[in-house]
């Protein structure tokens, strides 16, 4: 071991620590505060929030973002909704049990310290976004609605109805806008970050490409913050923005930021299936769905091809029913998802390629009548029909479960920092609240409370603590970086091959899929280890990226993402290799219980993976980071 | 399906553009429109030609990035559908479709498909917001909100700022959009104490970012994917004069010095 790992978690019980480190954490004078130059990278709920609280503390704020507007960020599309403690239902709710149900819900692979944190603040969160106008739910009485979600069995999820992240997001970019109409932040859309600077082991600053004049120009600060989201996009297809991508933070890790438990990806059971080659990403349809709907597969392989409706109830297993008879067709994301791989590997699914299975409403209109589930379903259906032109009314829907969240990302300490002196990383592009698994509405939770409450005042405290030496443009280590990355540019659109970078992108998608998806084995890891450097190599022989680079050119975009990827796919496919346990969305089927469940192994692997750089063509080195769990008893997940 | 493209093919802000004919061969009616689009390119570039470049992003009708007039129509044939939703099944075996960028002063064409539309950050940030600096609000139910308006105000904050609205008006007029907004923000308790104050300054925003005015044709509200009302438009004007007689001279114009 070679990093630093040390959390720097204060000392305390767990509900004094975030106060008392408040009280610690050195302050920067007002009347000094516009002197900092603070980098937010990304314009989503963690660097929206982020980039606008910086400025209204009075920092000087350069925020980027790779869209034509910083409204535009993946955090839009989140659709369920926000967790926080407020327990407005008198049902049983606190910050304890928020705390307790996200590490439950982990699978014991998350930090204590941070994830008490993250429900102290929830409370706060529902309050801002409230001031800031964001229409929330509300009853009658004028005050606001909460729902049921997995997971938990409170009702403490806030919501705006099928839109909550978008009006959370319109929240934060409003906030974002007032301060740059103010001066206080300077906006660079359509701007993409191609490498970190490093000057004296600290982040200084970035090297950014204008999209539209391909300008390749670094771009100088105190601090810089990573808010750029997960890379759920190296599968391909994902129910990601096409534009989601890896490469801030896995240029941030190449020099020298280490990447934690990579292999942690969240798979969701209900999106709509791939309907061909074309397929260029998957959409949702919220779990909510399956409160009312029944899923099930055709008992035998022959009945496949035939019509739902031709298939008689006593030829049809519902097997989530019939495997967990209490949870039923409730079970828990990641075991309806496997539940599904499972009787598709078995020759049992349904619709093109044999990769999905029925949930079916049929049951439920019967007894509720069509009107009921249209009231509570409507938008859903509809979407579902727009997409597949067939009407869930009349047949049943077809789901397969899709890649959703990323749980890994930049380690970072308890105040977001990563092993790089400087460099903040915030939202789903850290790894730090979420364990192996992430409840459904606590995304939106962890990127507010990051943005507007933990990364506004730990800044402020590495800026007063840290004497920074003004960094000349034309440094050594600035030069350098912006020569790799025009370098790195004028090799993509050397390579002139005869392959598309899509094509690329599509074939790397279905071997991390294959191998490194909903369930693993040391063999199938083996092959992704053999295939992935294979096809980078081609990839870099072969690829064509057309146009020039000095002015918009998409294909060159895409093409730096893919490249990186490749790199990162094959990092996750090792974190994979080496967690011979299965926690939360990692299932090794190597490692199971009898009936089927996630097997841990806390003696050997209670512990955060975090993988260091090693240089090129080297693989990179683990360093632990323990876990240690003072507050909770570590104990089996059990749904049944 | 095979479908024949008239595809609007511009280099670059300056530079001029025409349509260009493709022929779109073996398209499955199960994509989506984008997906067309993407098979399209892909063949283009192993031919050895530039790509269409066209804005896009979430792909199910939330981030607002997609956008072309689609046989003249602001995302195409289908009501209350954002282009990436559009899917084949909409056309028939045969077709000639025509594809163009929006059509508006406001938004310049910067390559093909894809235009600048940053005029409606601007409006935002003349106004369109609530200001609560982080740390200083009260208690998330200390204020109730009349269900119906809180549902308003949603309606309103569906907005995606695709700028479809835009582009299907005659006069090129953003009203839509603003009105959106400022109705949103209007109809909460929380957004009173700059309620005029914002219909001021968005509306002498959208009147510098060289959009036309609007003469209620009607056409946003056909073409916006969210299906916004004018409605919007109504309280934007009604909220717009009534801050115009009343307001102090200092509130004009100003952009928010908070």
């Amino acid at each position: 071991m070679t990093l630093d790992l040390n959390a720097r978690i204060p000392s305390g019980s767990l509900a004094e620590k975030w106060d008392k480190h408040r009280f610690e954490m050195k302050l920067v004078n007002p009347a000094n505060k516009r002197k900092y130059t603070v980098i937010v990278v990304g314009s989503g709920l963690a660097g929206g929030a982020a980039a606008a609280t910086l400025s209204e503390l009075g920092y000087n704020v350069r925020c980027y973002c790779y869209q034509d507007s910083p409204r535009r960020a993946q955090s839009i599309a989140a659709q369920g909704g926000i967790n926080a403690a407020k327990n407005y239902q008198n049902d049983g709710d606190s910050i304890q049990r928020l705390f307790y149900d996200t590490i439950k819900g982990g699978d014991f692979r998350a930090r204590e310290a941070n994830v008490y944190r993250l429900a102290q603040i929830s409370l706060n969160i529902i309050d801002q976004c409230v001031a800031q106008g964001v229409p929330f739910a509300r009853e009658y009485g004028g005050l606001l609605a909460n729902r049921s979600f997995g997971g938990a069995q409170v009702s403490r999820t806030f919501y705006a109805r099928g839109q909550t992240g978008q009006q959370l997001l319109l929240g934060a970019y409003q906030a974002l806008e007032k301060e740059i109409a103010k001066g206080g932040v300077k906006m660079f859309p359509r701007s993409e970050m191609l490498d970190l600077i490093v000057v004296n082991g600290r982040a200084r600053g970035i090297v950014v490409r204008d999209e539209l004049t391909g300008k390749i120009e670094p771009h100088l600060a105190d601090a810089v913050v990573l808010a750029t989201g997960g890379y759920g996009n190296v599968f391909y297809l994902s129910t990601n923005a096409k534009g989601c991508n890896a490469t801030a933070i896995w240029r941030a890790h190449k020099r020298g930021a280490a990447f934690a438990n990579p292999c942690y990806t969240q798979i969701h059971p209900t999106c709509i299936p791939v309907a061909g080659e074309h397929q260029s990403k998957l959409t949702l349809m919220s779990e909510s769905l399956r409160n009312d709907g029944r899923v099930w597969v055709p008992k035998r392989k022959e009945d496949t091809a035939k019509p739902p409706g031709a298939i008689p109830e006593a030829d049809r297993d519902y097997y989530l029913e019939r495997k967990y008879p209490s949870f039923g067709n409730l079970s828990p994301r990641d075991i309806a998802s496997r539940a599904a791989k499972e009787v598709c590997d078995e020759g049992r699914g349904v619709g093109p390629g044999g990769r999905g299975v029925y949930l079916d409403f049929a049951d439920a209109i019967k007894r509720l009548g069509e009107d009921r589930i249209r009231e509570r379903y409507g938008n859903l259906f509809e979407m579902y029909e727009r997409i597949t032109a067939e009407n869930p009314y009349k047949v049943p829907m077809r789901i397969y479960p899709a890649v959703h969240y990323t749980m890994g990302g930049l380690w970072v300490d308890y105040n977001l920092m990563s092993t790089i002196p400087g460099l903040h990383v915030a939202g789903e592009a850290n790894f730090s609240d979420h364990g192996a698994n992430r409840l459904g509405a606590s995304a939106l939770m962890q990127g507010l409370a990051d943005g507007y409450f933990v990364l506004p005042n730990t800044i402020g405290d590495y800026l007063a603590s840290n004497k920074l030496e003004p960094v000349a443009a034309n440094a050594p280590e600035v030069l350098g970086a912006v020569s790799d990355v025009e370098k790195r540019t004028s090799r993509l659109l050397g390579v002139k091959g005869k392959r598309t970078v899509a094509s690329f992108h599509r074939e790397l998608g279905k071997v991390m899929w294959e191998y490194c998806g909903m369930a693993r084995d040391a063999a199938g890891l083996t092959k992704a280890l053999e295939i992935i450097p294979q096809l980078r190599e081609e990839f870099w022989r072969d690829v064509t990226v057309p146009g020039e680079g000095a002015d918009l050119n998409q294909t060159l975009e895409h093409a730096g993402r893919v490249a990186d990827f490749m790199e990162l796919g094959e990092l996750m496919c090792r974190d994979a290799l080496h967690r011979e346990e299965s926690c939360g969305g990692h299932f090794r089927t190597e490692h199971q219980t009898p009936d089927g469940e996630a097997l841990r192994h806390d003696e050997t692997f209670a512990y955060v993976a975090a993988w260091e750089w090693a240089g090129e063509g080297r693989p990179q080195i683990l360093n632990k980071e323990p876990l240690v769990y003072e507050n909770i008893k570590l104990s089996q997940r059990s749904y049944k | 399906m095979n479908l024949t493209l008239r595809v609007w093919r511009q280099s670059g802000p300056g530079s001029d553009g025409g349509l260009q004919e493709y022929e779109a061969t073996d398209i499955s009616p199960d994509m989506s429109f984008l997906e067309m689009l993407d098979v399209v390119n892909e063949r283009l570039t192993e031919q050895g030609q530039l790509p269409i470049a066209f804005d896009h992003d979430c792909r199910e009708g939330i981030c607002g990035s997609c956008g072309m007039m689609i046989n003249g129509i602001a995302h195409g044939p289908s009501r209350a559908t954002a282009t990436c939703q559009l899917h084949m099944r909409s056309f028939k075996d045969g077709d000639t479709i025509v594809i163009e960028p929006w059509r508006a002063r406001a938004f310049p064409v910067i390559k093909d498909l894809v235009v600048n539309r940053g005029a409606l950050d601007r409006i935002i940030a003349a106004g369109g917001y609530i200001s609560a600096p982080t740390g200083s609000a009260q208690d998330a139910n200390a204020i109730p909100v009349p269900k119906q308006d809180a549902d308003s105000a949603m309606d309103a904050a569906a907005c995606i700022a695709c700028g479809a609205c835009v582009a299907a008006c005659p006069n090129g007029s953003a009203s839509l959009f603003t009105g959106a907004k400022i109705s949103h923000l209007g109809l909460l308790p929380q957004g009173q104490p700059e309620r005029y104050r914002r219909a001021l300054n968005m509306v002498a925003q959208m009147d510098l970012e060289s959009f036309g005015g609007c003469t209620l044709y009607g056409e946003c509200q056909e073409a916006c994917p969210k299906e916004i009302s004018i409605d919007v438009i109504s309280r934007m004007n009604l909220d717009f004069l009534r801050a115009a007689v009343t307001a102090p001279e200092e509130g004009r114009g100003g952009g928010g010095d908070g």
